[in-house]
This record gives C-alpha cells, sequence and structure tokens, in this order.
C-alpha cells in the first residue's frame, strides 16, 4: 500500500495526492494527518486533488472527516483544486461536502489558511510575523 | 435468402478483373466525375476483396460474416456525407455492381435466372445497407454542426480580472445546458475565476431538468473553490422553480447581469464608487 | 442489434483490485471516446460498485466489454459476487440507506451517474449489477 507524503508548508500541512486512492491509503492519510496536526501544531491543511481524476464516496468522505477531524485539533482544512468532471460527478453522486472549504488552486487556498490562522490569533508559541495580510473581503468567500 | 449459398454469385464475384472494370464504368455515370477515376477505382477494388471475403460465408448480409463489409460501407458513407454526396449518389455507386454481375453472368453462358436473381437480391440488400449508414453519417453530420454552433453562439466572457460570465439565450434543453454549464466549470480552471455569473435573462422557460443542471452547476462551482451567481432570471422561471419545489437554497441570485457583477468585484475586494465631480 | 467487443474480467479481491478495475474501465471508456464528464461518470460508478463487491459481496469479479449498437458505443461493467445478496433491493437503492457504515450513496448514485442499471441478486446466492454507460 501507498502511503500519500504529507508536507509541512510553514504552520499549514500540504497533502497533494498524486497516486490512485486505494481506500486503506485513505484511511492512513487520515490517521497521518491527524498525528502531524498535533505533532507540528499545524493551523491548516491543504489538500491538493488537482492531479485527482476521481472522487468516489469513499474519498468524498475522506475530506469530510479530515475537516471534522482537523476543526477538533483547531486547524482549518482546504481542499483545493478539484477537476470541473470530478466536481459534476459529485454533485450527480448527491455528494455536496458540506463543512468542506474549498478554493480553486494551492495560492487560493494558502490565502484562505492565512487569512483564518490571522482571525483566530497565533498559536501561544507561534511568531505571527510570517503571516501576510489579504484584500479586503479576503477572497474567502467561496467554499463555507 | 436462406436457402441459397451464393455459390454462383460468389463465382461471378471472383470472376476477375472485369467485374471491377465495369462496375467502376457504371458507378462513374451517377458520381458525374465528382470523384476521380482513381479514387473511385480504389474504393470499388477495396470494397470488392472485402465483398469476396464476406460472400464466403453466404449471402445474408445482416450475419457475422459480413461485419466488415458492413464497417467499410459505413465508413464510405461517412465520408461520402461529410464530403456533400447525395445518399443516392452513394447507394448508386453500389447498385452499380448488379450491372457488372449482370453482365458477367452474361458472358459465362447465359446467366441463369436464379443467380440474376440471387446477385440482384443481395446488392440490393448492400445497397439498403449503404442508404441506412448513410443516414445516420448524415445524423452524426448534423449533430456535430450544432455542437460547433452552439460552442459559438454560448460564449464564455470574462467580465473582469476573476469575473467569467455566460449569457445564455434562447430555450435552453437539458443537452445544451449541460455542454455550457462545463464549459464555464472549465473556464473557471482555464483563467483561475472565482466567480461565474449565468446570465439567463434572454432565457424565456427552463424545465425542471434544466432548472436542475443550473443549481448543480453551481454546487460544483462552490466544491471546485468558486462562486457562482445566477442572474436576470424572469417572473415566469422564478414561478417554475418555486412551483417544481425546486430548492434554490442559499444560491446568490441577482436581477440583472449588472447587479451580479458588482456584488463579484464587492467580493473580490473592488469597491465602486462614482466619482463626486458626477454626482 | 448491439455487438460486443473486448471481453475483459478483472478479480476484485483487495483494495488494490478496485483500483485496477477503475484503470481498467476508464482506459476503455476512453478508447470509445467517451467525453471527459461521462468518462469520470463510469469510473466512479465503477469504484463504487467494486467496493460493494468487495465490503458487502466478499469478494467477486468485474467484467468490461464495448458495445455497438447503432452507430454508437458504450461500455458495460459487471460486478458479480456469490455474497449474502440484498434482501430489500428498493431499500439498498434508496439514498442515504446503509447496512452497515457507509453513506449509503454508492449504489443509489452509480445508478444516476449511468444510462443502464441493473440488479440481478438473490439472498444467500449472490449479486449481481450491469451498467452501461453510452457515448453521446
Ligand atoms: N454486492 C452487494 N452484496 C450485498 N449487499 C450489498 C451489495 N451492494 C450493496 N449492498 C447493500 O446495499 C446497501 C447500500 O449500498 P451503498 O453502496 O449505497 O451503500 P454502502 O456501501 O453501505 O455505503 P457507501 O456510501 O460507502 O457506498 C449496503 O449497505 C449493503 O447492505
Ligand atoms: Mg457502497
Amino acid at each position: 500500500m501507498e502511503r500519500v507524503p504529507v508536507l509541512s508548508l510553514g504552520d499549514a500541512l500540504l497533502v497533494s495526492i498524486q497516486v490512485d486512492l486505494q481506500d486503506n491509503t485513505v484511511l492512513a492519510l487520515q490517521e497521518d494527518l491527524a498525528e502531524r496536526i498535533v505533532a507540528t501544531g499545524a493551523r491548516g491543511v491543504l489538500i491538493d486533488i488537482s492531479a485527482v481524476d476521481i472522487v468516489d464516496s469513499f474519498i468524498g468522505r475522506m475530506f469530510a472527516s479530515i475537516a471534522a477531524l482537523s476543526r477538533l485539533l483547531d486547524a482549518e482544512t482546504v481542499v483545493v483544486g478539484m477537476r470541473p468532471a470530478v466536481a459534476i460527478t459529485l454533485v450527480e453522486l448527491g455528494l455536496s461536502l458540506p463543512g468542506v472549504r474549498t478554493a480553486l488552486d494551492v495560492e487560493r487556498g494558502m490565502r484562505i489558511l492565512r487569512a483564518a490562522s490571522e482571525r483566530r490569533g497565533p498559536r501561544p508559541a507561534d511568531e505571527p510575523d510570517d503571516l501576510v495580510p489579504v484584500a479586503e473581503g479576503g477572497g474567502a468567500a467561496a467554499g463555507a | 435468402m436462406a436457402q441459397a449459398d451464393g455459390g454462383r454469385v460468389r463465382a461471378l464475384l471472383r470472376s476477375g478483373d472485369k467485374v471491377l472494370r465495369r462496375w467502376v464504368e457504371a458507378a462513374e455515370v451517377p458520381l458525374r466525375g465528382r470523384l476521380t477515376t482513381g479514387e473511385l477505382g480504389r474504393t470499388c477494388s477495396d470494397l470488392l476483396a472485402v465483398l469476396v471475403e464476406a460472400s464466403d460465408g453466404g449471402l445474408d448480409v445482416t450475419s457475422d460474416a459480413y461485419a466488415g463489409a458492413r464497417g467499410f460501407l459505413a465508413e464510405l458513407s461517412r465520408d461520402w456525407a461529410r464530403r456533400g454526396f447525395s445518399p443516392s449518389e452513394t447507394a448508386s455507386a453500389v447498385f452499380a455492381l448488379k450491372e457488372a454481375l449482370f453482365a458477367a453472368a452474361d458472358e459465362d453462358g447465359g446467366g441463369d435466372l436464379t443467380t440474376v436473381l440471387e446477385a440482384s437480391r443481395w446488392v440490393d440488400a448492400l445497397g439498403l445497407v449503404t442508404f441506412e449508414s448513410f443516414a445516420r453519417a448524415r445524423e452524426q453530420v448534423i449533430s456535430e454542426q450544432a455542437e460547433q454552433l452552439l460552442e459559438l453562439t454560448t460564449p464564455v466572457v470574462k467580465l473582469w480580472e476573476g469575473v467569467v460570465a455566460v449569457p445564455l439565450i434562447g430555450t435552453l434543453d437539458s443537452a445544451r445546458t449541460q455542454i455550457v454549464m462545463e464549459k464555464l466549470l472549465q473556464t473557471l480552471v482555464d483563467t483561475g475565476s472565482e466567480h461565474a455569473i449565468i446570465d439567463i435573462t434572454g432565457v424565456p422557460a427552463v424545465d425542471t431538468e434544466v432548472a436542475q443542471h443550473l443549481l448543480k452547476t453551481v454546487v460544483a462551482a462552490r466544491l471546485m473553490g468558486a462562486e457562482c451567481t445566477i442572474s436576470g432570471i424572469r417572473p415566469q422561471i422564478a414561478q417554475t422553480i418555486v412551483t417544481l419545489g425546486i430548492e434554490f437554497g442559499d444560491i446568490t441570485t441577482k436581477s440583472s447581469l449588472a447587479d451580479a457583477l458588482l456584488h463579484a468585484m464587492r467580493s473580490t475586494g473592488v469597491e465602486v464608487v462614482r466619482r463626486a465631480g458626477s454626482r | 442489434m448491439t455487438t460486443s467487443t473486448g471481453v475483459e474480467e478483472l478479480p476484485i479481491r483487495s483494495g488494490d483490485d478496485v483500483v485496477r478495475v477503475r484503470q481498467l474501465v476508464r482506459a476503455r471508456a476512453q478508447e470509445v471516446r467517451l467525453s471527459l464528464v461521462d468518462q469520470t461518470k463510469l469510473v466512479t460508478a465503477a469504484s463504487e460498485l467494486a467496493r460493494n463487491t468487495l465490503v458487502h459481496g466478499g469478494s467477486g469479479t468485474a467484467t468490461v466489454e464495448t458495445l455497438h449498437r447503432d452507430g454508437r458505443a458504450g461500455i458495460r461493467a459487471v460486478f458479480a459476487d456469490e455474497g449474502p445478496g440484498i434482501p430489500d433491493v428498493d431499500q439498498a437503492l434508496t439514498p442515504g440507506w446503509t447496512s452497515g457504515s457507509g453513506l449509503g450513496l454508492g449504489l443509489s448514485g452509480a445508478r444516476k451517474l449511468v444510462d443502464e442499471f441493473a440488479i440481478d441478486t438473490a439472498v444467500g446466492r449472490g449479486t449481481t449489477v450491469t451498467v452501461v454507460k453510452w457515448t453521446r
């Protein structure tokens, strides 16, 4: 079974899915992420699925679980780069992923995470100076 | 035709270059020089080879033995339909084989009636296959053209940095809506836009299916990380949506394209203000 | 008249097999030039059904073939197992209904993603689900 690598990027974790996801890989990723959020004190998780050509109900459920789980650990999750064909299929399947924030690409996803992190203020140990101010309105209208 | 094993017809088909030459000559007449003799000759010769092989399995053109021959005729019809040949021109090229076969039968001993009838029925059946595939090929050409036209008549346009829109005009059917929506979503990716506007000011009415497609597009856009606004909903359409009990929920709707653009610009952080002097 | 070509069968015994089924269906859908959205819908349906074969049926097979009818091409995928069967098909097809801990969207969702959908099931003998997607 392949494992999906989890990278640290500032105070966020970046998961870039490049393989055909097998169910066990999905479950392992969920566990890995929970551990890494706690270990690194990350404030955000970015899941880049621009290379993923199908999302079925199992994978879709993982996004919802990771979002819920990271929220419990005081981190935001943003799913980025969903392809149009995948989005159309998910809607047809009846899965609209409530509670999962989304963005067009990694850059915009990072912007959402920074804005959220700024709103909540840094964790006690954090240095706030790597936070970049965002445009008025935040560009964070999507998702929700 | 099940009773005939077609042995005589087969023998005629194989009776040499003369059949091919006569066929090409006869086929050329209705085509009036729209095809070069060289090309027609090659086509007839290829088709003849396919038919010789198929006829080993009898004379029933609907049988498996003729799968290749039917494919050849379908391909030929498609090609000729694209090049603007009429169905009768295409079929007569096939029917011309009859003349060649009759002449061949005549030559080798008067040609008995059974053989001539068999050959005639066989070519008729092939002609019919050609006719049918021609009709199908033409339909396909028409639907391809319709799709190209659709591409041209429903442009997805960029209104502002990060804002794209598709103004829909005329009656929407489910197939058209689907194609337009796919194009809109793809444009979001291609242009990196976070806002889409579907303007239906020019749409007189929608049915349940079309309304559902609009709705699904908005949700799909959201999954991709973009916001989609629907503008220009006419009273009748609003009526339909309510009557059908379609849940438009938290979808942003605006009365005009201008309002929708303003909304999109605001949410990207742009404020539009009238200059003091012009007040 | 519908004709069928290129029948291929794969076993479904593990999660990796489910991935292989998806890949096979994708390749065959590309071959007949289904639109990208239709390919995605068919592969997603196949993924749901193959997982059901594995999770609920225990194990089984996927059979994929290309269909031709009236100048259109299509892909047929058949998922068969000899598991417990489905006692109440209508219930199983209700969106959100699950006998386990799933979302209950697999079967009902797969049906919405394809053009033809059929279930043949008998309690104690097994389940066969057949789906077809045609080119537009
Ligand atoms: N091959 C099968 N054999 C036996 N029962 C099945 C089979 N496929 C489906 N079922 C039954 O139908 C129910 C609904 O299936 P469905 O795929 O919709 O949901 P699920 O598999 O429970 O959850 P998920 O949303 O994760 O797919 C299952 O819970 C199961 O009871
Ligand atoms: Mg399932």
